[in-house]
């Protein structure tokens, strides 16, 4: 009983301390407000939730209240004087009027620099780049527009938790449009990316291991100024987090021979928004390698594939090797922690062997695999003579203890001998 | 077999001659040859102190061994521990016996304690052998204790911090206790040095003062006779201590340095990673055993209870059955006129069932591992 109240005192506290935005940091909602009283009070369910809501939006939390975006006078508390257009009154904004709407102050440098000095004003400008803007521009009245994406009368700072635009909750935000197949109908793109993005290598980083550097929809698309990347600008988009693998496909062979067969860079070979762990077995000769796709066995690609993908596994297997030794001395007990560290440097060659394959130039890779060999050949032999040690230790033991036992055995006969004689 | 037909006791005996001619040891060769152990049914705990004794003398070849790659700061404490056992010839045996050994001399030290106290060996005459051996269980617990910081690993670390925590919360000394336990407010290279210090050379120099005294006494008073076979009026034989008790002692040494070695050949003590004061504190940090059971009761006291802090209740009741321990052979008046005490027999099996068990619970617990 005692635990369950502590377990039950531990969640709370828990979710008091990890779950910002929630009821706790509600704020109080301004009295003698008309705006809040009447559509508090009203009882009608489609004019209650802004009030409901309103209480966790950060404009509150900063002061800006209803009729700052919505105009009227909250101190008059006759529906006729504070609906008033007269009063700048222009109730529920249109749906394409909602860009201007908000960027009349998060356009406005001098006004948002009270809030917070560092925070940009160029999403209006950045939105109508977007195909969202574009298409509202067109009349399109089914574009996201601010609220789609920022929730509405319940807006929450950019890194609360509970934001829709904190990045592990961005891929729901998209989806709701972008994965909905009836909603997205007549616009003819594919409505299976939330799904396949759910699967990708970039998905797992960001929620499941919490790095929140990870990319989700608007790292590779623009939040504001959401596009699809072209094929030219893709593997600038890749490269922004993977420059240095960017550096080396930009200096090799496949860069003008994909421009020239209109292939994108990295999503040709990686696929894109279900891109996977890339595992060594993508370069190569064999059936799951992309390299095959393009060249036939006669090819000179097709010959370096294959050296690129000996250099790979050679290196690959010298640290695994290594690595498995280092493993079975230190569960028997023996300290091998140097040397586990120093077959970091072997890791590291295989990391910069596989941004270097990029390059597709099988010298340099040859060149960095052999030194990262050496390395795990050296913490090899480390292992060996670990496990070396672990038998002269028991052979020692065995030794020691047989001599230990004729003593004990020369002593009992002692002892009997003397108590014979007594 | 003629005199000189052994020319080890030939020797012996110049010795002994030379050693005469100079220092009168008549008296300390009549105390041997003269010297007896009781035969009974009980004999077999009487080994147990030659046993501690044998274990303190590994204690002190391989500390000294340790001593010459050691070395007491938090920047090389665990690199010099780490090169001991992977570069030193047999660093890595010298430094898993010292570990294993002082474990084993722990428990030996257990089980020679509750033996006394069960035969009730600390009545009169014996209260002050009692006293010495009390206080020396106290500082082992210490060299335990400010050994455990030495290779200044994670796991050491942390369980110094709560340790020394815990000697914090005694009433109006506990604050300067702690203070200077740790060299500071808070555990750093200062309580490693300190500890070192405590280690290698307080510790043992008040170990060889009581450990003398102790000895001297069970020299000077022989060895008791529990009172039940006393009582029983049925005459017990005796064996010579020279050789008879010392060749079974042997044969108990001898063991034992087998069991250490095959400890430290299959389970060689673990170094664990370096300790980082800025590192939040690592799952599942616990003390050694011989401390489970005081650091399992802490867990199970509430953090208040009334207007006094739960700790600190904690602390005074671990104090308290400590003196309680220390002044048995004056509170056992009964034993003293040797006869039956069966209020301070279940006392001590309360004292033993409740180390047991809270030392069981500390392991089997979930996150007690």
């Amino acid at each position: 009983m005692r635990g369950s109240w502590l377990l039950l005192a531990s969640a709370l506290v828990a979710g008091s301390v990890l779950l910002p935005g929630s009821a706790a940091r509600a704020q109080k909602l301004p009295e003698g407000n008309a705006c809040i009283d009447c559509h508090r009070g009203i009882g009608d369910p489609r004019v209650t939730p802004p009030a409901e809501k309103f209480p966790q939006d950060i404009h509150l939390a900063k002061g800006i209240l209803c009729q700052d975006c919505h105009g009227g006078d909250p101190k008059n508390f006759d529906p006729q004087g504070s609906m008033n257009p007269a009063k700048g009154f222009i109730g529920k904004p249109k749906h394409q009027a909602i860009p201007q709407l908000c960027g009349k102050c998060h356009s406005n440098a001098a006004y948002m620099k009270k809030f917070n000095p560092t925070m940009r004003v160029d999403q209006v400008q950045e939105y109508w780049t977007s195909v969202h803007g574009r298409k509202l521009r067109e009349g399109d009245q089914k574009v996201a527009t601010c609220i789609s994406c920022h929730d509405v009368h319940k807006i929450r700072a950019i890194k609360d938790q509970q934001a829709w635009t904190y990045p592990v909750k961005v891929v729901e935000t998209c989806g709701r449009c972008h994965g909905d197949a009836k909603y997205m109908e007549g616009y003819k793109i594919a409505t299976d990316v939330v799904d396949k993005y759910k699967k990708s290598v970039h998905c797992e980083a960001l929620t499941k291991k919490g790095d929140l550097s990870a990319p989700t929809c608007n790292v590779c698309h623009g939040n504001h100024g959401a596009t699809p990347p072209g094929v030219d600008s893709v593997a600038n988009v890749c490269g922004t987090c993977h420059s240095l693998t960017a550096d080396f496909f930009n200096q090799s062979p496949h860069k003008k021979a994909f421009a020239v067969m209109g292939l994108a860079p990295c999503v040709t070979c990686h696929s894109n928004h279900d891109v996977t762990k890339p595992s060594d077995t993508l370069v190569g000769t064999d059936q799951q390698a992309v390299c095959v796709n393009c060249h036939d066995p006669a090819s000179a690609g097709y010959q370096k594939a294959a050296a690129i993908r000996t250099s790979l596994d050679e290196l690959r297997g010298a640290v695994q090797r290594a690595a498995g030794i280092l493993d079975r001395a230190e569960h028997a007990g023996m300290e091998v922690s140097q040397a586990k560290f120093e077959l970091r440097g072997a890791t590291d060659a295989l990391l910069k062997t596989r941004a270097t394959v990029h390059q597709f130039d099988p010298v340099p890779i040859k060149k960095l695999s052999d030194e990262g060999v050496q390395v795990a050949n050296k913490m090899y032999d480390k292992g060996v003579k670990a496990m070396d040690d672990l038998r002269f230790r028991h052979r020692g033991l065995w030794i020691s203890v047989g001599i230990i036992l004729v003593a004990i055995a020369g002593l009992v006969l002692k002892i009997k001998e003397i108590d014979r004689s007594r | 077999m003629g005199r000189s037909a052994n020319p080890l006791a030939g020797l012996a005996r110049t010795l002994n001659a030379w050693l005469d001619e100079r220092i009168d040891v008549s008296g300390i060769r009549e105390l041997i040859r003269h010297k007896v152990v009781p035969v009974h049914h009980h004999t077999v705990w009487y080994y147990f102190g030659g046993m501690t004794l044998f274990l303190f003398v590994i204690q002190v070849l391989t500390g000294i061994l340790l001593l010459l790659y050691y070395r007491p700061s938090a920047e090389e404490a665990f690199e010099s521990v780490q090169f001991i056992v992977t570069e030193v010839e047999f660093g890595w045996l010298i430094r898993s016996i010292h570990s294993w050994s002082a474990n084993l001399l722990v428990a030996t030290m257990m089980i020679h304690l509750f033996s006394v106290y069960f035969t009730q060996a600390y009545r009169k005459p014996r209260e002050l052998t009692w006293v010495s051996g009390m206080c020396l269980f106290g500082i082992f617990l210490f060299f335990g204790f400010s050994g455990y910081l030495l290779p200044w690993n994670e796991l050491a670390y942390f369980a110094t911090k709560v340790g020394t925590d815990v000697a914090g919360q005694v009433p109006v000394v506990g604050h300067l206790m702690a203070r200077i336990l740790r060299g500071g407010d808070d555990v750093t290279g200062a309580t490693l040095s300190r500890f070192y210090g405590f280690h290698v050379a307080i510790l043992p120099l008040a170990t060889t003062a009581i450990l003398g005294l102790h000895l001297f006494l069970v020299q000077k008073q022989g060895m008791s006779v529990p009172p039940e076979v006393e009582r029983s009026g049925h005459p017990f034989r005796t064996m010579p201590f020279l050789p008879d008790f010392l060749l079974r002692d042997l044969v108990g040494w001898l063991s034992a340095l087998a069991v250490l070695g095959a400890l430290a050949a299959y389970f060689p003590w673990e170094l664990g990673v370096k300790a980082d004061p800025f590192a939040p504190a690592p799952a599942g940090i616990r003390p050694e055993w011989y401390f489970m059971y005081m650091f399992q009761t802490l867990k199970y006291i509430p953090a208040k209870i009334g207007p006094i802090d739960g700790e600190l209740v904690g602390v005074l009741g671990f104090g308290l059955g400590g003196l309680f321990l220390l002044l048995v052979p004056f509170l056992d008046r009964k034993a003293a006129r040797g006869e039956k005490s069966p209020l301070f027999f279940w006392i001590g099996i309360g004292i033993v069932a409740y180390i047991v068990v809270l030392s069981v619970l500390g392991y089997v617990e979930p996150g007690g591992k």
